[in-house]
C-alpha cells in the first residue's frame, strides 16, 4: 500500500524537510509582503475620499498598480518576476528567488487586506483625535492600526493560507518544499500516496495557522469581553 | 470667547453646490453655556464643526480669543485644538483601550509622559465618577458610562472650551439628565465655556444660558434662553419650543389664546382670577409652565366661549391684568 518511495523519503528526512521550508517560505514571504503591503494599504487607505490625507491622484496610482499586479495570475507573475530576483539576489533559482517573487505577487493583496481592515475603524474615532489635536502620523501609528489590529491579524491569517499556497508552485522556480515533494516524487514518479501526504501535511499546516490566529485575534480583541 | 463672523460653508456634491451654512455670526463669551438647536440637516453638525475647524468654512472667520483659526498653519491649529474639547453623539471611544488609557490618550499625544498621563486620567475619572471603571474597557460600558469617559477626555489636555455634538441625543431621559447635570457642574466648578449642539428643547432648557436656533442653514434666532422659550420670534422656533402649535386641536369652535407668562408672580392664580372675576368659563387645552424662583415661565392655551361678547371680556381682562396673549391660528 506505502510505496517504497515514501518510505526512503521519510527514512532520508525529506519530508520533514519539506514541511520547515515550506513553513519558512510561507513565514518569511508573508513578512516581507507586510513590510511592502501594510504601508501600501495604509497610503490607499488615508489618501481616498474621506481618508485624513486625501490624495485622489496617489490613491488612483498606488490602486491602478495593485489591480495590475492583482489582476495576473500568480503562476505568470512569478516567471515574470525572475529578473527582480535576479537584480536583487543574483540567482533566479532557489528559494530566495522564490520568495522574493512571492513577496511581489502578495504584497498588492496585503495592502488591500490591510486597506480592508482599516476601513473598518469608524469615521468618528478617527475625528475625535482630529478634535483632540493629533496629527496625521499620530492617528495612523495610535488610533487606525491600534483600533484594526484584531482585523489585520484575521487579515494577516487568510495572506498567510494564500502565500502558502503559492509556495507550492515554487517547484516551477527550482524552489522546494512540500509542493516540489508532491511534483517530483509524487506526480512525476506515479506515487499518489506521496501526493496526498503533502496535501495532508498542508491541510495540517493551514488549519494550525487558522487556529493560533483567529485565538490571538480574538484574544487581543478588547470588543468581546 | 468663540466669535464666528459671516461663516459660510458650501460642499460641493454631485447634485451640485450644497449651502450648508449661510452668513452664521455669533458670539459665545467665556463661562456660558450656549446652545444650539435645530432640525436634522439644518446646519448645526457643520457649524460647531467649524468652531474647531474639522470643517473648514469656505467663507468668514472663526475667532478664538481674538485668534483667527484659518490664518494658523497647520502645526498651531493641532495646538488650539487641545484647548477645544468635543464629544460627541457617538461617544468615539477607542475600543481597543481601556477606560483610563482613553482619557490619557490626547495627553500622551501632546506628548506627555505615560504614568504624569495616567494620574492626570484618574482624576478626571474620579471627576465624571467612574473611577472604579477605569481598567474596563467600552465594550463593557453603558452609553452613560461611555460618555463620562469621553467628557473626562475631551478635558484631559484642561481645554477652555468643550463642544458637545449630540451629546445626548443616543441616552435616555434619566441618563441625558445626569449627563447634563455633569456638564453643568465642569462649566461651574471648572470655568469651561460649553457650547452644546442638540435637536431637544429640553438640553437647552436644562443647562444652557443662551441658545441660537437654526434654520436651513441660518441662524434663525439668538438670544436668552428664558426669551426665546417664553417668547419665540421665529417660526421655527416656535415649532421647536411649542411642539403643539402644529396640531389641530380638538376645540368647540371658540377662539385659541396662547397665554405667556414671562415672569409674573407664580403664585398668582391667573386662570382662576380670569374665571373668577369675568365670570366666564374658559377651557385649558395645553399648559406648559415652570416656576422659576417664584416666577412662572411658559405658555398656555386657553380655549374661549363661542359667545363673542364673552370671548371678548376675557381678551379685555387679559389686557388690563398685562397678560401677553397671541391667537392661535386654527
Amino acid at each position: 500500500m506505502i510505496s517504497e518511495m515514501l518510505i526512503k523519503l521519510w527514512n532520508n528526512g525529506l519530508i520533514q524537510r519539506g514541511v520547515w521550508e515550506t513553513l519558512y517560505m510561507t513565514v518569511l514571504s508573508t513578512a516581507f509582503a507586510y513590510v511592502l503591503g501594510l504601508p501600501l494599504g495604509v497610503i490607499l487607505h488615508i489618501t481616498d475620499r474621506g481618508g485624513i490625507c486625501p490624495n485622489r491622484w496617489i490613491n488612483r496610482i498606488l490602486g491602478f498598480v495593485v489591480n495590475f499586479f492583482r489582476s495576473i495570475p500568480c503562476i505568470i507573475l512569478m516567471v515574470a518576476m525572475i529578473p527582480v530576483a535576479r537584480l536583487i539576489l543574483h540567482t533566479s533559482l532557489g528559494n530566495g528567488a522564490v520568495i522574493v517573487t512571492l513577496v511581489i505577487a502578495a504584497a498588492p493583496y496585503v495592502a488591500r487586506m490591510v486597506e480592508s481592515s482599516l476601513k473598518e475603524v469608524p469615521a468618528g474615532v478617527i475625528e475625535a483625535a482630529q478634535s483632540m489635536g493629533c496629527s496625521s502620523l499620530q492617528i495612523i501609528f495610535h488610533v487606525l492600526l491600534p483600533e484594526a489590529k484584531p482585523s489585520l491579524i484575521h487579515g494577516c491569517v487568510i495572506s498567510t493560507v494564500t502565500i502558502l499556497g503559492y509556495t507550492a508552485l515554487a517547484a516551477t522556480l527550482g524552489g522546494t518544499g512540500l509542493g516540489q515533494i508532491a511534483i517530483i516524487y509524487g506526480h512525476q514518479r506515479s506515487n499518489d500516496d506521496i501526493i496526498w501526504l503533502c496535501v495532508l501535511l498542508i491541510v495540517a499546516i493551514v488549519q494550525l495557522i487558522q487556529i493560533v490566529g483567529t485565538q490571538i485575534a480574538r484574544r487581543t480583541d478588547k470588543r468581546i469581553k | 470667547m468663540i466669535e464666528l463672523k459671516h461663516l459660510g460653508k458650501t460642499y460641493q456634491s454631485s447634485a451640485g453646490p450644497v449651502e450648508a451654512l449661510r452668513d452664521v455670526s455669533l458670539t459665545i463669551a467665556d463661562g456660558e453655556i450656549f446652545g444650539v438647536i435645530g432640525l436634522s440637516g439644518a446646519g448645526k453638525s457643520t457649524l460647531v464643526r467649524c468652531i474647531n475647524l474639522l470643517e473648514r468654512p469656505t467663507s468668514g472667520q472663526v475667532l478664538i480669543d481674538g485668534q483667527d483659526l484659518m490664518q494658523l498653519s497647520h502645526r498651531e491649529l493641532l495646538r488650539v485644538r487641545r484647548s477645544i474639547g468635543m464629544i460627541f453623539q457617538g461617544f468615539n471611544l477607542l475600543e481597543q483601550r481601556n477606560v483610563v488609557d482613553n482619557v490619557a490618550f490626547p495627553l500622551e499625544t501632546a506628548g506627555e509622559k505615560k504614568a504624569a498621563a495616567r494620574a492626570r486620567a484618574r482624576e478626571l475619572l474620579a471627576l465624571v465618577g467612574l473611577t472604579e471603571r477605569e481598567n474596563a474597557y467600552p465594550a463593557q460600558l453603558s452609553g452613560g458610562q461611555k460618555q463620562r469617559v469621553a467628557i473626562a477626555r475631551a478635558l484631559a489636555t484642561r481645554p477652555k472650551y468643550l463642544l458637545c455634538d449630540e451629546a445626548t441625543s443616543a441616552l435616555d431621559p434619566n441618563t441625558t439628565r445626569a449627563i447634563l447635570a455633569l456638564l453643568q457642574r465642569i462649566n461651574r466648578e471648572l470655568g469651561v465655556t460649553i457650547v452644546i449642539i442638540t435637536h431637544e428643547m429640553k438640553v437647552i432648557d436644562q443647562i444652557c444660558d443662551r441658545v441660537a436656533v437654526i434654520d436651513q442653514s441660518r441662524i434663525a434666532e439668538e438670544g436668552r434662553v428664558s426669551d426665546v422659550f417664553v417668547n419665540p420670534q421665529s417660526q421655527i422656533a416656535r415649532e421647536l419650543i411649542l411642539p403643539q402649535s402644529r396640531t389641530v386641536m380638538e376645540t368647540k369652535g371658540g377662539r385659541l389664546l396662547r397665554i405667556i407668562f414671562h415672569g409674573e408672580a407664580s403664585s398668582l392664580p391667573v386662570v382662576s382670577n380670569l374665571v373668577l372675576e369675568c365670570q366666564v368659563p374658559v377651557n385649558i387645552m395645553f399648559a406648559d409652565t415652570k416656576d422659576i424662583d417664584g416666577a412662572a415661565y411658559g405658555h398656555m392655551i386657553l380655549e374661549l366661549p363661542t359667545d363673542p361678547r364673552q370671548a371678548e371680556k376675557v381678551i379685555a381682562w387679559l389686557n388690563n391684568n398685562q397678560i401677553g396673549w397671541r391667537e392661535e391660528g386654527k
